[in-house]
């Protein structure tokens, strides 16, 4: 049943990035207590390998929203190097952390990238390393120092080397583009990874991050694809008659949760992938769908509006019946787990719009986030720290990113389309 | 079965060139059914020996009468609702009655949703609103074969807008011949 697709018609694979469309994000709101930090180069080093790395950092750190990179006017007096730092003088500015950072030409297109973090509080420096790179790999380069410093600083691994993949829907009428775009974490460097002047919806991440699964409507109905990001290659995996939609890579990767309709009513199932075997998990009428795997994937979370309206159960996969979950609103649907299996975000609706809501399961505690009218498709970062998903903004559809506590959030503009339904990819 | 089977492509293509806007290729109809798909393929070849021409005399009837409640093609639903309005089921029902009496006809529902709430829920909502009409069709003597369903959710709005009277226009199934 398996079918190899390569670029075909209107399949362009891997193609060049368009010079439009680059992200650009804006911090919307911060916290207060957020920790002040200088971000610099060493006194002697001008060049522009150093104030690249420096400008990726200080934005990196920012939009975590949990530092504070402050200006260079509130730098203290004198030079700045690598071995010798006036934490006093530092301090006596308001500055509790300082990274600085050097490179040197090591070969014609080799660089060797240093960098120091000082903890001014305890006057202590706290990091030393030293990084390889070229031309080519300055911003992933930056964005490793980024997730060390994070985790040195705040003692939570940082998700700067992360992607993010979305949906851009571009041009109008019959010039209509749905492209499914790859990019780094902060919006940079945009890869398309697939075209179609058909519809294109829920891609998702495989849990090692080597592939993206989706729906395209290509054959003028909804079928499940398996993209591979380093080759390219496409497989159709489900193409039952009626719908298939709303793939979910179990932890190990080795199974898909989907929602088919080939029997009736739409109910989740389960794709092994090696075998293409598929074992019903629900059957009930009404519609059940958009699952997602527990940590463990011992149980799944699903969508169903067996009560009446949309709302999130709890299935077992070993056996038993599905409990619902979600009591708050009478929409809540399209729920993602957080890494460590404690928070569940959902799309929910108390009658003030479509908003992100958290559900703290373990102690039953739910708070709504966002305060949109049309927020969908929520998505957590490998950490845990935010929360990214698509919102409404003056007729158009953009990326936001929300932290799990709704203290910070930090909106994704870009340049031309309507960009939708992002999927944060797990670490490298 | 088989009949029908031979006619679908056929009847197909020939109401692409009538119905303005439709987009389907001849090729997609093979999901309709499991076999389906190289049956039809190998009739394609063989296309030429029943002409459109042929269906031009059945073309031209009750479908094409404005005044005939047949004309209503698409029908619309309430919010997070599959159950067809009490206005629709005069020409649900007519549609039903027309398949039952043309057993040779064939048509497609698209499901739709309007944007509000997920996109993955909403495909599924648009499937719920074709199988709604597909159901009553049945009731007035249509059989199963004469029907395909696709649902394209929020995916293809009719028209843009986030007003009500826009969103109302996009909670619709179509009836496509």
């Amino acid at each position: 049943m398996r079918s190899l697709l390569l670029s075909i018609g209107f399949i362009v694979c891997m193609m060049m990035q368009p010079a439009f469309a680059l992200l650009e994000i804006e911090i919307s709101q911060g916290v207060e207590s957020a920790l002040p930090i200088a971000v610099t180069a060493i006194s002697s080093d001008s060049s522009s390998q150093t104030r690249l790395i420096t400008q990726v950092i200080s934005a990196d750190l920012h939009h975590s929203g949990l530092l504070g990179v402050v200006e260079r006017e509130r730098y203290p007096d004198g030079l700045i190097n690598k071995k010798q730092v006036e934490y006093q003088q530092w301090r006596d500015n308001g500055i509790e952390a300082l990274l600085v950072v050097s490179t040197q030409s090591i070969s014609a297109d080799q660089f060797r990238v240093e960098f120091f973090l000082y903890d001014l509080v305890r006057n202590k420096r706290s990091l030393a390393h030293t990084v390889n790179s070229n031309s080519q790999s300055l911003r992933r380069v930056a964005h490793k120092i980024s997730d060390v410093v994070f985790k040195s600083l705040i003692g939570m691994r940082g998700a700067f080397s992360t992607r993010i993949a979305y949906i851009t829907e571009m041009g109008i009428g019959k010039e209509k583009q749905y492209i499914l775009r790859v990019a780094d974490a902060d919006g940079h460097n945009p890869r398309s990874v697939f075209m179609s002047n058909k519809q294109l919806m829920s891609p998702v991440w495989s849990s090692n991050g080597s592939k993206l699964a989706y729906v395209s409507f290509e054959n003028e109905r909804s079928e499940i694809f398996i993209q591979d990001m380093a080759s390219g290659k496409r497989e159709k995996v489900s193409s039952a008659p009626g719908l298939n939609s709303a793939p979910a890579w179990s932890p190990n990767d080795q199974q898909l949760a989907l929602t088919l309709s080939q029997d009736g009513d739409p109910n989740i199932y389960i794709l092994d992938l090696q075998s293409g075997k598929k074992r019903q998990v629900t059957s009930h009428y009404g519609i059940d769908t958009e699952p997602t795997w527990s940590a463990d994937g011992d149980s799944i979370y699903f969508t169903s509006n067996r009560s009446g309206s949309p709302q999130i159960y709890r299935l077992s996969l070993s056996g038993g019946k599905a409990e619902r979950i979600s009591f708050n609103g009478r929409y809540n649907a399209a729920a993602a787990l957080s890494p460590n299996g404690e928070l569940l975000a959902m799309v929910h609706n108390n009658g003030q719009g479509y908003r992100i809501g958290v559900l703290n399961l373990r102690n039953d505690s739910f708070h709504v986030i966002t305060d949109g009218g049309l927020d969908e498709a929520p998505s957590f970062a490998p950490n845990g720290s935010m929360i990214i998903f698509s919102t409404r903004r003056s007729g158009s559809t953009i990326l936001s990113a929300v932290s799990a506590d709704g203290r910070v959030q930090q909106q994704f503009r870009l340049q031309a389309g309507k960009v939708r339904e992002p999927t944060w990819s797990p670490f490298r | 079965m088989k009949h029908f089977r031979y006619l679908f492509p056929l009847l197909i293509a020939g109401f692409l060139v009538a119905c303005s806007g439709n987009q389907v290729k001849p090729n997609d109809t093979e999901a309709n059914a499991s076999g389906a798909s190289s049956s039809s393929r190998a009739l394609d070849s063989e296309s030429s020996s029943v002409g459109i021409e042929d269906q031009q005399g059945v073309m031209l009837d009750a479908l094409d009468d404005p005044a005939n409640p047949l004309s209503v093609r698409i029908i619309y639903f309430e919010y997070d609702s599959a159950e067809v309005n009490q206005d629709s089921l005069d020409a649900v029902r007519s549609h039903g009655q027309y398949l039952s009496v043309n057993e040779n006809r064939m048509l497609r529902l698209e499901g739709h949703a309007d944007e509000r709430g997920t996109r993955e829920y909403n495909l599924a909502l648009g499937e719920s609103r074709a199988k709604t009409v597909r159901d009553l069709l049945i009731l007035e003597g249509a059989q199963p074969g004469q029907i395909e369903i696709v649902s394209f959710g929020e995916e293809r709005p009719a028209v843009l807008g986030s007003d009500e009277a826009s969103l109302q226009k996009n909670r619709r199934a179509e009836i496509v011949y």
